[in-house]
């Protein structure tokens, strides 16, 4: 019982039918189990349509969960009342993918930052002294606060984004996808920060992403997902660089590498891959 | 760059700060300002009409009929006798009054239906999206005449009708505002952040449907009292009150003895509509412009000439053996864009670099490098704007930068080609793939229909399409976006071209796909031995794909050379950062020490 | 496809049901003493009951209701209270007369709109905020001043042609034409405005698409890419505009027809109204919706067809 702060048993998340042309309900996630420990970051692997972003928006509460539980600190959270469910808020939060569409164009960073802390009835001097300290938390300027999300780049805006997550002192956050729309330097320095926090503050990561590299980096354990299942879980050095499943070598292979001469036999052994997977 | 759009235009949303500003600003846009001065004149005008006005308007002199404008009545005296001027003016509370009171029903009706069906959708969206076509589908005139038959004369009914007939307008309207920021990340992460349903609504979704709802009402309010001056003019409204429309139906009728009374009330309603549609107009303007980043991002340093600035270029040694035909050698090319002050601002600069058959030249950098820019330069296909400043683009003997269009479109498709970072936005949504394959291929080639279709077919099965002819008579959104890029390979391979223009064509997609596309790019390209420019931000796709590299920052290039010698060697302190950035062959984070791990 | 038109069909036949249903409704609940209206004030309290027996209506409302919908259905429509004229007769006498206005005025609307948004939105510059401020304007004056301001320019200064009255089509084609074109005119000004201001938008954002750019990369010529492709997809919001206004039109032609004497649907919709002359207000009301239906079943099929979207949906 101890040890797990998050965990996820066999869990099924299926879309309704109708509503554009879907005549059968769809299911996203096929009876998926995984854990979180306590400060622990775990990568979670796929493509497109792998159910990787199902997942982490069913911890969030996102998703119609249809089977299976999710279990935060020992009790089921999926099929929470919407009420029950903002409890949840200063437990688990997230960090989307998009820089830009994730901070309201329209608000000052202030006022995104103080959002979280106005359902807590937080009073206004302390909130303001709070959003100071998460925008130094992020290695931001204090002066950011009065600043709208258009005056900042893209790297900038998810550190706004991870000093939302952060404003409620939250045990879990999901992070989906967050580096993928970032430049390369960005990324580092992004991923660093994530990094940082974690061993400052013991928060556990559920970290989304289509990367093997990035997931690596960051991962403690890492998931592989394809097509609504887990097909390969564990330690996280093994999972991304000597994979067992053949969905995973795949995905670690198709993946090139920035050295010319070792993406030429990586190419070579993908091809082979394919070869033997295909007459089977 | 990455799969990310680039971020939106038009902001959704305006702050509270941004409001009041909007209006200051309104106010310096004539339109805007004599619209609304206008406006707010006729106001004053109908609650000072009392006062104002010369004559009692009941009080008819029938020795006054049809008197002629000047001496005892300003305007002239209508068929009865009585003072037009007068009559104009106590005309003029109730048409506001009914005017506002139909928007007023409508937006009540509307943007709460809207609100609701676009937040919670479902059944609820279904319903009223029924009732709003429903309504939309009956004729106003015809309605209100029915109406009229059932509760007679009565403006104050007549408004409430004709507000629930264009009710509707407030609930597209609305609907569609809420419904497009209800996908929006941020209300998830509001949701996430534990906000209940009627904060996120106040907070984030009402600022989105302001605007487009104050917009509407102008414009509607011009319609109703359109509408009021119908029912008038028919004779169908309360004729025991001065309207305007009555007055033109009077006038109307002694339009032979006294023609100009046709002007006033004419006036007087033309004016007002057309003012309340101005300040619509007006207001729309203001909050487009308000909401673009352009306007607003802090002034860069724009250069005060174009003249190009050389800096040094770290370039490699050529490995031996490896040249061959030049297809595109470019020299110090600078690509600019207008700005509304009259200056330039140059987004690459002093950029060469040269492709031969049968290579593949990688441009990389990070976004803002200037690297696609460089792309559309060669092609000339900048966005609107932009344009090359200085330097040449020599392609087989042309100079591209200098070619004049005729010359350009010759050679796109046919000998230049261009395969985009985007599949699905990249397909014309209304024609099939294979019309949008065989189109081009008849123009450039000149070959007829069914050649044509034959040639395509063979170029889909070519880059690896399971069943030609089901993708052939394919739609766009009917295919993934995987078979979308390889269909714009095949209509980019399909006229044999020399040189070949990769703007990142992996990056939206999926890492195993990217892999089978990379590997047709490169048998594409050994079969036709082109050149190609591929334009991309990921050094694993370099290494992958590439003979020589680029590395391009801030406009400029900063180092170049054979792929091997610069991945072996790089001495730009830039691209040595880049290439400690990769988070490939990182060390591991190891597994999670607790008290319990064995 | 089949489908699609189908669902379309089924619809309209809802819409055409409860449009009746309700007209059907609130003329009931008008009462009014409609017997005592046709008869004068002099009649005597008997004749009252008598025509009030007469015209049915001491029966209950679902049954009149019922009867009136099976006798529709045989394409019986009752006869004029008023008038004693059979109602199917006073409609289609002028059905003709009021479609050939709408009709004409869509068309035209259609095809000035296109040319004045394309010109727009190709041209840019001082074409573009001109056509941008006629729209404005166009939208914004009602059509009846138009019309009047027609009507007194051709009345009192300009002699060509007699700018009220209405020949027939059968009479004198040219006179025919001559006698439309000012009513046309006057009605598509708020179409013209409103469908070009939408194509000129349309066409803006078509352009600004991707795919444009990879159009153009493939050699096509720019006169193919904005006529055969933005187009296309600028014509889809542009059509469900231009339904729109059609329905405006339609409410459009009645104040229309009034000013410049034309004998079609709207003379007989102000009477017929003014009086509460029930039967043929109904009939008006279903001769109405029926235009509309169709009207919307053309302009959906119109959509399906330039918009494959639509089609699988």
């Amino acid at each position: 019982m101890t040890g797990r702060l998050l965990e996820v048993d066999k869990l099924i998340v299926e879309y309704p039918a109708g509503g554009f042309g879907r005549k059968q309900p769809f299911r996203a996630l096929n009876g998926v189990s995984l854990d979180i420990r306590p400060g622990e970051t775990v990568g979670l692997v796929g493509e497109s349509g792998s159910g990787k972003t199902t997942l982490g928006r069913a911890v969030l509460g996102l998703a119609p969960v249809t089977g299976g539980a999710i279990r935060y600190n020992g009790r089921d959270i999926s099929q929470l009342s919407r009420s029950k469910r903002r409890e949840l808020s200063s437990e688990i939060q997230v960090v989307f993918q998009d820089p830009y569409t994730s901070l309201n164009p329209a608000l000052t960073i202030e006022q995104i930052l103080t959002e979280p802390l106005t359902i807590r009835k937080v009073a206004k001097a302390e909130a303001t002294s709070r959003v100071r300290e998460l925008l130094d938390q992020v290695r931001l300027p204090a002066d950011a606060g009065s600043r709208l999300p258009r005056e900042f780049s893209g790297g900038q805006r998810q550190r706004i984004a991870i000093a939302r997550a952060l404003a409620l002192d939250p045990r879990l956050i999901v992070c989906d996808e967050p580096v993928s729309a970032l430049d390369l330097s960005t990324q580092a320095r992004v991923l660093a920060l994530f990094k940082e926090i974690q061993e400052r503050t013991g928060v556990a990561y559920l970290f989304v992403s289509h990367d093997l590299a990035v997931v690596r980096l960051l991962s403690h354990r890492v998931a592989v997902m394809h097509r609504g299942e887990i097909v390969e879980w564990g330690d996280g050095d093994q999972v991304t660089a000597r994979p067992q499943h053949p969905y995973t070598r795949t995905l670690f292979l198709a993946a090139p590498v920035p050295d010319p001469v070792a993406q030429a036999e990586r190419r070579a052994e993908r091809q082979r891959l394919k070869a033997a997977l295909t007459t089977n | 760059m990455t799969a990310v759009p680039l971020p939106p235009e038009a902001v959704p949303g305006v702050s509270a700060v941004e409001h009041a500003g909007v209006f200051r600003r309104l106010l310096k846009d004539p339109t805007g300002v004599v619209s609304l001065a206008f406006l707010v004149l006729t106001v004053l005008a109908g609650v000072f009409a009392p006062v104002l006005a010369p004559h009692d308007p009941d009080k008819a002199s029938a020795a006054d009929i049809l008197a002629k404008p000047g001496g005892r009545y300003l305007l002239g005296a209508d068929g009865s006798g009585h003072d037009i001027l007068s009559r104009l003016l106590y005309a003029i509370r109730p048409t506001l009054e009914g005017a506002v009171l139909a928007v007023l029903v409508a937006a009540a009706i509307g943007v709460t239906a809207g609100l609701i069906s676009g937040y919670y959708g479902r059944w609820f969206a279904g319903a009223a999206s029924w009732v709003a076509s429903l309504l939309m589908a009956l004729p106003g005139i015809v309605v209100l005449l029915a109406a009229r038959a059932v509760i007679g004369p009565s403006l104050f009914g007549a408004m409430t009708i004709f507000g629930i007939l264009i009710a509707p307008a407030f609930y597209r309207v609305v609907h569609a505002a809420v419904s497009g920021v209800r996908q929006e990340l941020y209300v998830d992460a509001a949701r996430v952040s534990g906000l209940s349903d009627a904060r996120i609504i106040s907070r984030h979704i009402l600022t989105v449907v302001r605007a487009p709802a104050i917009i509407l009402a102008a414009n509607l309010a011009g319609i109703a009292i359109a509408i009021e001056a119908g029912l008038d003019f028919l004779g169908l409204g309360d004729l025991s009150r001065p309207t305007w429309g009555g007055m033109l139906n009077d006038a109307f009728t002694n339009i032979y003895s006294a023609p100009l009374q046709l002007l006033w009330p004419s006036l007087a309603i033309g004016l007002t509509c057309m003012a309340l549609a101005l300040l619509g107009n007006a207001l729309r303007d203001e909050l487009e412009r308000s909401g673009t980043p352009k306007r607003r991002r802090r002034a860069k340093r724009a250069p005060a000439t174009v003249s190009v600035q050389r800096e040094p270029v770290i370039t490699h040694d050529e490995i031996a053996g490896s040249a061959g035909e030049e297809l595109l050698l470019v020299r110090e090319l600078a690509v600019g864009y207008d700005q509304p002050n009259g200056s330039v601002q140059t987004v690459v600069e002093d950029v060469s670099l040269t492709v031969r058959r049968g290579e593949v030249h990688g441009l990389i950098g990070e976004s803002g490098s200037g690297k696609t820019q460089t792309a559309f330069a060669i092609m000339r296909l900048l966005p609107p704007g932009g344009r090359i400043v200085a330097g040449d683009i020599n392609f087989a003997g042309v100079d591209l930068a200098r070619g004049s269009e005729k010359e350009m479109t010759r050679l796109r498709g046919a000998r230049i080609a261009y395969v985009p970072q985007e599949p699905m936005s990249n397909l014309d949504p209304s024609f099939t793939i294979g019309h949008q394959l065989t189109e081009p291929i008849r123009v450039s080639l000149g070959v007829g229909r069914a050649e044509a279709r034959a040639r395509a077919l063979q170029l889909l099965e070519r880059v690896g399409i399971p069943d030609p002819p089901r993708t052939f008579a394919a739609y766009p959104h009917q295919i993934s976006g995987g078979m979308a890029q390889r269909v714009l390979i095949a209509g980019a391979v399909s006229c044999n071209p020399d040189l070949l223009i990769a703007d990142e064509p992996t990056t939206a997609l999926d890492v195993t796909v990217q892999a089978e596309v990379l590997d047709l790019l490169r048998d594409l390209q050994a079969e036709f031995q082109m050149g190609v420019l591929l334009v991309t931000h990921n050094f694993g796709v370099v290494a992958d794909l590439c003979d020589r590299v680029s590395v391009m920052r801030a406009g400029r290039i900063v180092e170049t050379g054979p792929v091997r010698s610069v991945f072996a060697d790089p001495r730009h302190p830039y691209t040595k950062s880049l290439f400690d950035a990769i988070p490939e062959d990182s060390q591991p984070r190891g597994p999670l020490l607790t008290k319990e791990t064995p | 496809m089949f489908r699609f038109v189908l669902r379309r069909l089924g619809a309209g036949v809802v819409l055409v049901a409860v449009l009746s249903t309700l007209t059907f409704l609130l003329l009931y609940l008008s009462g009014g003493n409609i017997a005592r209206r046709i008869l004068g004030q002099q009649a005597t309290e008997d004749t009252v009951l008598q025509k009030k027996h007469e015209l049915g209506l001491d029966r209950p409302l679902l049954t009149r209701f019922g009867d009136w919908v099976s006798h529709a259905a045989h394409g019986n429509l009752g006869d004029s209270w008023f008038t004693g004229q059979p109602v199917s007769d006073a409609i289609s006498s002028r059905l003709a007369v009021t479609l050939s206005l709408v009709i004409g005025a869509t068309v035209v609307s259609a095809v000035v709109a296109v040319v004045l948004g394309v010109v727009a939105a190709t041209r840019r510059g001082w074409a573009d905020r001109l056509v941008q401020f006629l729209s404005v304007l166009g939208f914004a004056i009602p059509g009846f001043l138009v019309a009047i301001g027609l009507v007194t320019l051709f009345a009192i200064k300009i002699h060509l042609f007699k700018p009220t009255g209405y020949v027939q089509f059968g009479e004198s084609p040219t006179q025919w034409l001559s006698s439309i074109a000012l009513p046309v005119i006057a009605l598509s000004v708020g179409g013209i405005a409103g469908v070009a201001a939408q194509i000129r938008g349309s066409l803006l954002d078509a352009l600004r698409q991707d795919y444009v750019r990879t159009l153009r990369s493939r050699g096509l010529s720019e006169r193919r890419v904005v006529y055969k492709h933005a187009l296309r997809n600028a014509a889809g919001p542009a059509l469900s505009v231009l339904a729109i206004q059609f329905v405006g039109l339609l409410g459009g032609a009645v104040i229309v027809e009034q000013i410049f004497a034309i004998p079609g649907l709207g003379q007989v919709a102000v009477g017929a109204t003014g009086q509460g002359d029930i039967p043929l207000v109904m009939g008006l009301v279903l001769a109405i919706a029926v235009i509309v239906v169709v009207v919307n079943l053309a302009v959906d099929l119109l959509q399906g067809w330039l918009n494959p979207k639509v089609r699988v949906s």
